[in-house]
């Protein structure tokens, strides 16, 4: 498609330079045989990348492709190919969408071939399914696998144990394993240059996810703010292309906020803005736009969203630190939204609504998430007692288009934006 | 005067209520969604007008003493009449329509033969229809496309062999015309109508008709006066589809709260369990919403599959309540899976279950799964108001009575005769909130 097509739909300058950056990484995977390169897959969450760039690794990043196959309406099939292949119905789309990709012979998301895998790096963070995930694709290509074992926050806060106990890994298993695979030594400096990089991307990602807090906020923080996390929660962290991408995207938010105006949706600015919530938990991919309409043309707007820091959580203070570079790659997979136990979301959240002075919480559920699901009701229940705004509960899917009702959502999203204005009107009067 | 109404586009039925400014219930209407949810709309407000003309009628009658203890007979005998006429007018349209349906177009050198069949049939239909609305007359339905449905298909056998020519023609033009017969509003006859009804009820009643005067006067005099569509609300499934703004739109959500706070002042909690839906709300004081869950992703155990049951069992959706009252034994059904049913019902009766224990078996089962919703949205608190169809189901209702009473104690249970209407009740009520307490005017319809 060419770009004047694409034109149709509205985007920000900084949404054209990630599609490049996107684009710009397919390629390098598809080429990464040609050019000589090793090729590590790994999850999101809490991710390593400037580790795997220490050992220049072209880096794949499976929940990414099922995304991006989702939003490209090309995961249905996929899923359906892998059920076929023995797949039962209730395991995780995202990997029945990989699995599906792999069938067909790994066409990635742009249509070019992703090569095998060298290395699957598991961060284990919080989805117990990301080991399984793994050990279909092990089983499929007999790839070597690394595992980096990372505590859950069970007591809500990472002890000095638990931050050794990674980096001892980090030093032990990960680090020589990436060597011997990659055949790079490791050089701790260059990783302390990715980690400076790093920082910059996220002191700007945390001012352009917290301008939420102006009225109108310029961003959605849900919808828009999915794209913002694509370069830093991917293989681009630690890039100087990240960093200027952060660069370009606060400066045209700041501009916005100058200008007085709302966010960019797919059809334009968006009108006046009547609601601001806090969703939880991950949007629905295979009718992001459909879903995310049903938002903006209610004038509600996302301000603060979970799932944007399900790679990591930079808002409470965290930066990378190239001076104690094990030490803060460790405490980034611990800190990351998905190990986090209940009680800290229900706090993040209660924080949330209350800093950026949210009308109230909207859990998505999604149908074939465990790591995601379990708890949410726990979650709406106390944040509603807790904050006294109204919460409400949806339910999709990530990649597979069986699980979005349309009519369904959007009554209960309407049935929501209306009970919040009854409810304001009724503290009026 | 002003009025106020609240319309409720739900999948299987349409429903409007109307209210007074002192936000008494005028009337209620009620027709078949259709296919065409304009149509659906404009028929159940003109039938609630028209109840709510009745409504009127017996307070100008009762005000003037005309009729005396006769006063109920006469009002009854009236709406038979009434309703007699408005079903002939449109059986009188539904022959024209059938009559051009069957052109030599579509029959060729049959139609002549099919226009004369249609005549016998439509001549007997008429003949038929003031016994289908005597006194004690008994309905399956009151939806023309029921009735008129059902008495074609019974006369057109007999008309179709006597005349020997094949039954399938008729049913193919009655199929055609129905369509177009119940998607036209007849909104300019209700006078007409009234006013001919009022003739036919003073010959039934020979009594009354030597009040005439007395009576004919204030029924004129409610005749006159305007029933002014003050502000229209509108809520359901077709909501999008109502012609008019976002302004005049409320969830069906926000609606059922209110609705069941106008009906039970005390309502905490609210179950509707509807064609598609089950919602459980939670609404304050005032009957706002504060909190709601619905099934998603599947409607597994909602009121449709009551209807899948019944269809499986060769029964009358209305039948089953009352057969599983007899059960002395409920059997234990786990699965509210609408289309896994009808596999359990059959293995349960191939296991020798009796038919009552596992009907009773399955009206439990879809209650377990709208307890699990009440459990979402924030439990079961008095009062517990019980709205939807599935209301209406006292086999449904005492399910649910026993697993409230061992999940959440005493509570006192509301469950409203006219609960079908409680989304459009509120609907009403919010109407007149709009104006009333908001000052807002209705904008000018497209």
């Amino acid at each position: 498609m060419s770009p004047v097509a694409e034109r149709q739909v509205v985007k920000e300058n900084a949404m054209w330079l990630q599609k490049e950056l996107i684009n710009r990484n397919y390629r390098e995977l598809a080429t990464a045989r040609e050019t000589g390169r090793k090729v590590s897959a790994t999850f999101v969450p809490g991710n390593l990348n400037e580790l795997l760039m220490c050992f220049d690794f072209a880096r794949s990043l499976p929940e990414t492709n099922a995304l991006q196959n989702g939003l490209r309406k090309k995961s249905g099939k996929l899923i359906m190919d892998a059920e076929r292949d023995g797949q039962s119905e209730d395991v995780c789309t995202y990997v029945k969408a990989d699995l599906g990709m792999m069938l067909g012979g790994e066409v990635g998301p742009t249509g070019e071939a992703l090569p095998r895998p060298d290395v699957l790096l598991l961060s284990y963070t919080g989805c117990f399914t990301f080991m399984k995930w793994f050990e279909l694709i092990r089983h499929r290509y007999g790839c070597e696998t690394v595992m980096l074992h990372v505590p859950y926050q069970g007591e809500g806060k990472v002890s000095p144990g638990m931050r050794d106990y990674v980096v001892k890994q980090l030093r032990e298993t990960v680090i020589p394993a990436l060597e011997r695979i990659s055949g790079k030594r490791f050089d701790i400096d260059r990783l302390r240059e990715y980690m400076r990089e790093s920082q910059k991307a996220e002191d700007d990602l945390v001012a352009v996810l917290q301008s939420a807090k102006h009225r109108p906020s310029p961003i959605d923080g849900y919808f828009g703010a999915v794209y913002y996390i694509g370069p830093i929660f991917t293989a681009f962290r630690g890039l100087p292309e990240a960093s200027e991408y952060y660069r370009v995207l606060r400066a045209e938010v700041d501009e916005r906020i100058r200008e007085g105006k709302g966010p960019v949706t797919p059809d334009g600015d968006m009108g006046e803005e009547k609601y601001r919530l806090v969703v939880e938990g991950p949007p629905n991919w295979t009718s992001f736009r459909d879903f995310w309409k049903m938002f903006y043309d209610e004038g509600a707007v996302v301000v603060a969203s979970t799932y944007s820091k399900v790679g990591g959580v930079y808002d409470f203070g965290f930066r990378h630190d190239a001076d104690h570079p094990l030490e803060s790659l460790a405490e980034y997979c611990l800190g990351c939204y998905t190990n986090l136990n209940l009680p800290s979301r229900i706090d993040m959240i209660c924080r949330y609504i209350d800093e950026y002075q949210a009308d109230g919480l909207l859990i998505n559920s999604i149908k074939s998430c465990n790591s995601f699901s379990a708890g949410q009701l726990l979650i709406l229940r106390e944040v509603e007692q807790r904050t006294g705004r109204p919460a409400a509960f949806i339910e999709t899917d990530l990649v597979d288009p069986r699980y979005f009702s349309a009519a369904n959502v959007k009554n209960r999203l309407e049935s929501y934006f209306q009970m919040v204005r009854q409810k304001r009107s009724a503290q009026v009067h | 005067m002003r009025c106020f109404v609240g319309i409720d586009l739900g999948s299987t039925t349409t429903k409007a209520v109307v209210i007074d400014e002192d936000r008494r219930v005028l009337g209620r209407g009620i027709t078949n969604s259709r296919s065409n949810y304009d149509t659906a709309a404009a028929v159940a407000k003109q039938e609630a007008l028209v109840n709510g003309r009745f409504c009127l009628f017996r307070e100008a009658l009762a005000g003037s003493g005309a009729l005396g203890g006769a006063l109920d007979a006469f009002l009854a005998e009236l709406e038979r009449a009434f309703r007699l006429e408005q079903y002939l007018e449109q059986l009188a349209d539904l022959e024209q329509t059938c009559l051009r349906n069957a052109d030599a177009g579509r029959f060729g050198e049959r139609a002549r033969a099919v226009a004369e069949a249609l005549g016998a049939v439509f001549a007997r239909l008429r003949e038929g229809a003031p016994a289908l609305f005597a006194a004690g007359a008994r309905r399956k339905s009151d939806f023309f496309r029921d009735i008129a449905g059902s008495q074609y298909l019974a006369v057109g056998e007999t008309v179709a062999r006597e005349a020997g020519i094949a039954y399938d023609s008729l049913l193919n033009v009655f199929d055609r015309s129905i369509i177009e017969v119940e998607n036209r509003v007849y909104e300019g006859s209700i006078r007409g109508h009234l006013l001919a009804a009022l003739e036919r009820t003073f010959a039934a009643l020979p009594g009354t008709a030597l009040q005439r005067a007395a009576v004919e006067a204030p029924i004129r005099g409610v005749l006159d006066a305007e029933l002014e569509e003050t502000y229209v609300v509108g809520t359901g499934y077709g909501r999008a589809r109502l012609p008019f703004s976002k302004e005049h739109i409320r969830s069906e959500i926000l609606c059922h709260g209110l609705g069941a706070h106008v009906m039970y002042p005390d309502t905490a909690t609210v179950l509707d369990i509807g064609g598609q839906d089950t919602k459980a709300i939670q609404v304050d004081r005032a009957g706002i919403v504060e909190s709601f869950q619905m099934n998603d992703r599947c409607a597994a155990g909602c009121g449709r599959y009551l209807g899948y049951i019944a269809d499986e069992m060769n029964m009358g959706l209305h039948e089953l309540g009352p057969l599983a009252m007899q059960s002395t034994r409920t059997v234990r059904i786990n699965s509210t899976c609408t289309v896994f049913a009808g596999a359990e019902l059959r293995d349960r009766l191939a296991l020798g279950e009796r038919r009552e224990d596992i009907i009773a078996g399955l009206h439990r089962a879809i209650v377990l799964r709208a307890m699990s919703i009440l459990a979402r949205s924030g439990g079961v608190r008095d009062q517990f108001t019980f709205t939807g169809g599935v209301a209406k189901n006292e086999a449904a209702v005492k399910a649910l009575r026993d697993l409230v009473a061992e999940n959440y104690g005493t509570v006192t249970l509301n469950i409203d005769p006219d609960s079908i209407y409680t989304g459009a009740l509120g609907g009403a009520t919010f109407a007149w909130r709009a104006v009333v307490e908001e000052g807002r005017t209705a904008e000018a319809r497209p």
